[in-house]
């Protein structure tokens, strides 16, 4: 039980930021943003290699910069060159696929076995005991969730947040929503990218198919966590959600994964199921509350 | 000064619905100028603020402001200068936010506030102060979303947003129009008193033939993309709704179809 707990925080933590990088361009840009598969892979890989040459903390570095230029490209592609939004992310996630076997040296797969990661180098600090992966991770966490806190209350944060809410009141007040919507997908990017190679280098690898369905999953932990903290009646609260959302589902998945209730290869399917009914769920009680009134009144 | 000079401006040029919505237009709007202009739907009125907004360029002519070619400036540049009221006052301001921060981005267009600075204090007691100017208790409210407020008080708190930086020229696109009549009216008040007190240069679009004599001292009637009647000084004084409608039918040459300028009082 103890080791479930473990496991839950630690890759709660680590994954937060996915969907805090979530929260940022799916709730507050409106903009579902599909560069975040790759862009997680583009993270873990970079930092691996970079711990495999020798450079653990330049790789985390290295990684988060990475991933502020794939969320300036998908960017890029829908504000200069009109490509619509959605397909911008797949186009930019469809790129960084070689990108990501270029940084990992041509493999779809690099281990790290006797390297130095952020992690063996915090463990030597003796810092937490047994608990160090989960103090390094949470305090990573919580400290981007602390300067996305304090981001979304700058003049560019409220730049950011209002060019989801009204597009054109942005331009009205001077600000060129192009840039809004740049800022905003490669801060989200950077942060993915962060988790990933984080990610990376509590495991010791990265897989080329490691960011496989990581953005339902993170909107799945969204999802998750506004509906237990009743997470967007405030900012505060709906980046909290975040870290809630994925301590949850990661405590459901050991769970799943120590008990065997459903087979851990239908995970991903289970995944998608909440997401959609998640998102569905307003619209399914409209449908179901009018036909209810219709038989009753007709 | 704003200056258009010979501005046309085609939608769906070599199509079936090939539109000149602006043909050879040109208009000399003087500082303190607060001009009325009414045309039935599809002479130019919306096209005309388009353009003086930046929303798009035109295909042919110059915009001119204070001596500066902004023809080609876009439209969130402009928006320092060029404040713009819409018909639909959802338009103006962002649902989500509050009061105090839609006021702050307001604010943006002063420049003097660094991108990473917070609303401050001193931000606030003045937003407050202005707040209180629209007397509707809004003051009391700043950290309201504005998704909810009525329609009056978030037209009035975008009338507020966009002279709270007083810009040289206001855009307003029959701004009254969606509100019940009192709330019309308090807005129309407002919009005077605001204008008048900052000596902001003014274009309003209106469908309301008697706020368009009454109000301003400059009237322009639009038709087909071009400017068909031009009444201001001792031309305008003493003018009824029932003069501008027969000058209306002299200069257009055919009567009135639309019922929404024969009915309005």
């Amino acid at each position: 039980m103890l080791h479930i707990i473990q496991t839950a925080l630690e890759l709660g933590c680590i994954y937060s930021l996915v969907t805090l990088a979530l929260f940022l361009s799916y709730r507050v840009l409106d903009i579902a943003d599909l560069t975040t598969d790759g862009c997680f892979v583009l993270g873990m890989a970079v930092s691996v290699s970079a711990a495999a040459a020798g450079h653990p903390f330049a790789g985390i570095v290295l990684a988060v910069l990475s991933g502020g230029c794939a969320g300036f490209v998908t960017a890029f592609l829908q504000t200069r060159l009109g490509v619509p939004s959605i397909l911008a992310g797949i186009v930019t996630n469809t790129g960084l696929y070689t990108v990501n076997l270029m940084a990992m040296g041509w493999s779809s797969n690099v281990s790290l076995l006797k390297s130095a990661t952020i992690f063996t180098l915090f463990r030597k600090t003796g810092i937490g005991g047994s608990w160090y992966t989960i103090i390094l991770s949470g305090t990573v966490s919580i400290l981007c969730m602390l300067l996305m806190k304090w981001f979304m209350g700058t003049r560019l944060g409220l730049s950011v947040r209002a060019t989801g809410d009204n597009r054109d009141m942005v331009s009205a007040s001077s600000i060129n929503p192009k840039f809004t919507i740049t800022v905003g997908l490669s801060a989200a990017n950077c942060l993915t990218a962060l988790s990933g190679a984080i990610a990376g280098q509590l495991q010791k690898s990265a897989d080329i198919n490691a960011g496989t369905g990581i953005v339902v999953i993170g909107l799945a932990c969204l999802i998750i966590g506004e509906t237990v903290t009743a997470g967007r009646k405030s900012i505060g609260r709906n980046i909290a959600a975040c870290l809630a959302g994925n301590i949850i589902y990661r405590f459901i998945y050991a769970m799943i994964l120590q008990t065997r209730i459903i087979p851990i290869e239908c995970l991903k399917l289970m995944t998608a199921l909440i997401v959609a009914l998640a998102i569905a769920s307003p619209q399914i009680r409209q449908s179901l509350s009018d036909r209810n009134r219709a038989r009753r009144e007709a | 000064m704003l200056i258009i000079d010979d501005v046309s401006k085609t939608f769906n040029p070599g199509t079936v619905n090939e539109k000149k919505a602006l043909d050879h237009f040109s208009l000399t709007v003087e500082d303190g100028d607060f001009i009325t202009i009414v045309g039935s739907n599809g002479a130019g009125k919306s096209t005309l603020f388009n353009a003086a907004a930046g929303m798009f360029y035109p295909d042919s002519g110059k915009i001119m402001l204070d001596g500066r070619n902004i023809t080609f400036v876009p439209d969130y540049q402009r928006a320092k200068y060029i404040g713009r009221l819409f018909q639909d006052p959802l338009k103006g301001t962002a649902p989500h936010m509050t009061i105090e921060e839609n006021l702050a981005l307001a604010y943006l267009r002063a420049g003097t506030s660094g991108i990473f600075s917070r609303i401050s204090r001193k931000d606030r007691e003045k937003f407050r102060e202005q707040l209180k100017k629209l007397d509707m208790g809004l003051e009391d409210r700043m950290d309201v979303p504005v998704g909810m407020l009525s329609g009056g008080q978030r037209q009035a708190l975008t009338l507020l947003m966009a002279v709270i930086v007083p810009p040289k020229i206001l855009l307003l696109d029959e701004h009254t129009a969606a509100l019940d009549p009192a709330a019309a009216e308090k807005i129309m008040k407002l919009t005077e008193q605001i204008v008048g007190e900052n000596r902001i240069t003014c274009l309003m679009v209106t469908h309301n033939l008697h706020q368009a004599v009454s109000v301003g001292n400059r009237t322009l009637m639009m038709a087909d993309g071009h400017i068909v009647l031009d009444l201001k000084g001792e031309e305008r004084k003493g003018l009824t709704i029932e003069d501008l409608l027969m000058m209306f039918r002299r200069g257009e040459g055919k009567d009135l179809d639309n019922d929404r300028i024969l009915l309005s009082d």
